[in-house]
């Protein structure tokens, strides 16, 4: 039985290498190809198109091709994804729109200061190793509630678990869906709205009909085609300044060339000690404490996270779970430790071509950029030479040459314009557009699966109709899927403006909620349901109160709560005179825009709401623990059981009809 | 009641099993945190060659790579608690 198996997985392994290897290779030949149409004329729009449409197309035939009618198949395929590629489909679950898009403008404005987001995006796998994963694995369960209501006696529990799940994962999704249609409609020319929902086709048609089977097959070509998207254009760039065509190593030159620069900047009167903020110097833009909170929040975050949970469900032993998370931090990394590099080198770029340079000398990619309002020179979009420089001299005492102070970037614009700055053929544009496209797919994919999978097998299955046949089930499943989609894909067309933040803030919502009770569940036999009950609530409780009130409710917040202004990391001042602010005539207006001058500006301790989690996770462990010693201690079964999930060897403990 | 010889057996794995995740959960707060405390001073550091400000690159790589080769590490040696203890999964 066992060598059989072996014999079966090895021949598995050797077709999959072969299927990827051609598929990477096909997709190289049809970069090259288009690269070579471009050369012949073909018009730029067109190339955008044929790169969208042609891996979308795959990723939906990829998606039909694995269709199923099994349930095991169609929430975890069939346990049998071997861990390099789950790693790999891991990776691109794991790396949004904003990994992709995001992350590298970050980092140019943040500097220093934004390498929290790649420690924090990363070290959370060791996390998920050590304290969780393989453990849920061994468990057998579908879904992350499922091994809440077992563990801590039955649906109460699985159902406090799908409702964070649910909070965390709907705004998350919701932002990819967003991300979508930014990227389609930058690239494409569509308009807005109808690129989110032709985003939503591409993510139905991988989904719908082969659940996680098809979702895995797919993640690992998007995979593919975002990370050879993502490197191509930095690798030109790091050849052609440095001749090196490994980034990450010459990208250090370029730091050293920035901080000469921003010194010479200073000295010429092109920037002042007020405005400048030194690419390495730690501290500036975020507080020791909120710099730390971030990492960790990440951190502990990702480990929470119910979609990344459940791709390790998928392995084919606890064994291979863990040796999957090794590849999937590997996948990742490829990406985010190149993201520096591409902060670095448009830094460089803009600190030396741009800030210095008379108005009327700029580069036309630039004003690209300012045409979609990305880009501002002297108050103004940059829409054309004429504009800036009228802009420019409308300011007294204006030279006509860039300063720092005058220039302002979309972070979003820094990888996306990456190849224009390398003065690359369009193709490679082109490319940079389908790797954001991927990389938003694949963990809208993973999202909706997650949501959809604990709404059909934990809230109908489970709670609702546990008797319900095969074919029913898998036919709620998918119509839940469809409809959680279009709502998320309707949100998104509203353009929501806190879209951004609320996906920092799933990161909090799932530590606070889920993470003490999963490591409680595993590591501590005497957690009792009661205590595990009491502590999600309380610090999931806790972390959404500190969101809702800070961003919210901040008059509130400060009036009965005792918030008060939280400070500038750079200065040490408050951010908002409370006085003053309280004072005015909209104070305690609640659900303010962003424009209110309290929201999302006050808080307790200075901590930024995004780290409410630091708040609601210790609350949540101490409330487990002492709820837990009051009452009696579990069940001999139950602790056999949570024995039983610790060994590897021997069979799930949850055995699901199939 | 003295425990079975089969409970010790799975107390002493879970004893060694603990003992690893408390040593990987060091060494991965001092990559993710420690280190990063330290910033300012190892920064005046610049690693010859390659020009990075040493505290720079511990955060935008260095922890990166440990992490990435800890992963690999922890899944060896939380197998090899496993077989000792006869709790592996067949091969």
């Amino acid at each position: 039985m066992a060598t059989q198996t072996t014999t079966g997985a090895d021949a598995f392994y050797k077709q999959l290498g072969r299927m990827y290897g051609t598929y990477a290779g096909g997709f190289v030949a049809f970069i090259i190809l288009l690269a070579i149409l471009e050369q012949i004329g073909v018009p730029n729009k067109i190339l955008g198109y044929l790169f969208v449409f042609f891996t979308l197309a795959v990723y939906a035939v990829i998606g039909v091709m694995t269709r199923t009618a099994q349930l095991s198949e169609y929430y975890v395929a069939g346990r049998r994804v071997p861990a390099f590629y789950n790693g790999m489909a891991t990776g691109a679950d794991w790396m949004s729109a904003a990994s992709f898009v995001g992350m590298g403008g970050s980092l140019f404005l943040l500097g220093y200061d934004g390498i929290a987001w790649v420690l924090g995006w990363t070290g959370g796998f060791v996390l998920v190793s050590i304290l969780i994963g393989p453990y849920l694995r061994k468990f057998g369960a579908y879904t992350v509630p499922d091994f809440m209501a077992f563990r801590f006696g039955g649906n109460f529990a699985r159902f406090i678990a799908v409702v964070v799940l649910v909070c965390c994962s709907f705004t998350y999704v919701t932002a990819q869906i967003y991300g979508t249609g930014l990227i389609a409609s930058r690239f494409l020319g569509m308009q807005f709205e109808v690129a989110v929902f032709a985003g939503l086709v591409g993510i139905l048609l991988c989904a719908m009909l082969g659940g996680m089977r098809a979702v895995t097959w797919t993640q690992i070509a998007q995979y593919i085609v975002l990370i050879v998207a993502y490197l191509t254009p930095i690798v030109i760039l790091s050849t052609q300044h440095y001749g090196i065509p490994i980034p990450e190593l010459t990208y250090g030159k370029a730091i050293a060339d920035i901080t000469a620069r921003e010194n010479q900047m200073l000295a010429t009167g092109l920037a002042t000690v007020a405005n400048l903020k030194p690419h390495i110097q730690p501290f500036i833009n975020y507080s020791p404490l909120n710099y730390f909170g971030i990492i960790f929040c990440m951190m502990v975050g990702t480990a929470s996270l119910p979609h990344i949970l459940m791709r390790y469900f998928t392995t084919p032993s606890v064994r291979e779970a863990r040796q999957s998370v090794g590849w999937s931090l590997l996948f990742i990394f490829l990406l985010y430790f190149s993201a520096p590099a591409y902060a670095a080198f448009s830094k460089l770029e803009v600190y030396t071509n741009i800030i210095g340079a008379n108005v009327t000398s700029l580069k036309p990619w630039i004003f690209t950029w300012g045409q979609l309002g990305l880009i501002q020179i002297c108050g103004k979009n940059a829409s054309s030479i004429a504009d800036i420089a009228a802009a420019c001299k409308a300011i007294a005492g204006h030279a006509g040459v860039v300063r720092l102070q005058d220039f302002v970037i979309n972070t979003d614009v820094i990888v996306l314009s990456t190849p224009e700055i390398a003065g690359l053929p369009y193709v490679i544009s082109g490319l940079v557009a389908a790797g954001g496209l991927a990389a938003a797919l694949s963990t809208a994919d993973g999202l909706l699966l997650a949501i959809a999978n604990a709404l059909s097998h934990d809230i109908y299955y489970k709670m609702i109709d546990p008797n319900a046949p095969t074919i029913r089930r898998l036919t709620v499943a998918r119509v839940l899927l469809f409809f959680v989609a279009v709502a998320a894909a309707a949100t998104a067309a509203t353009r929501p403006s806190d879209i951004l933040a609320m996906v920092g803030w799933a990161f909090s919502l799932a530590m606070a909620g889920n993470f003490p009770a999963l490591v409680m569940g595993v590591w501590w036999k005497r957690t009792t349901p009661a205590g595990a009950i009491t502590g999600m609530l309380a610090g999931f409780g806790l972390c959404l109160f500190y969101l809702v009130c800070t961003r919210y409710f901040p008059g509130a917040g400060v009036k009965y709560f005792g918030m008060s202004s939280l400070l500038n990391a750079a200065t040490g001042a408050p951010l908002v005179d409370i006085a003053k602010a309280m004072a005015l005539p909209n104070a305690m207006e609640n659900f303010p825009t962003l424009a209110h001058p309290m929201a999302n500006k006050v808080g307790w301790f200075d901590l930024n709401n995004i780290n409410c989690g630091l708040l609601g996770m210790p609350l949540g462990f101490l409330v487990i623990y002492v709820v837990s010693l009051l009452g009696k201690e579990p069940s001999k079964e139950m602790q056999a059981y949570v024995d039983e999930i610790r060994k590897p060897r021997g069979r799930t403990v949850l055995e699901e009809k199939t | 009641m003295a425990p079975s010889p089969s409970q010790a057996n799975t107390d002493a794995h879970w004893q060694k099993t603990t003992r690893l995740m408390f040593i990987h959960l060091g060494v991965w707060f001092f990559f993710g945190y420690v280190i990063h405390m330290f910033v300012v001073p190892l920064n005046k550091i610049i690693i010859p060659v390659l020009g990075f400000p040493l505290g720079f690159y511990m955060a935008a790589q260095g922890s990166l790579i440990v992490f990435v080769v800890m992963l690999f590490m922890f899944a060896k040696q939380q197998d090899k608690i496993d077989r000792e203890f006869g709790m592996a999964e067949d091969d």
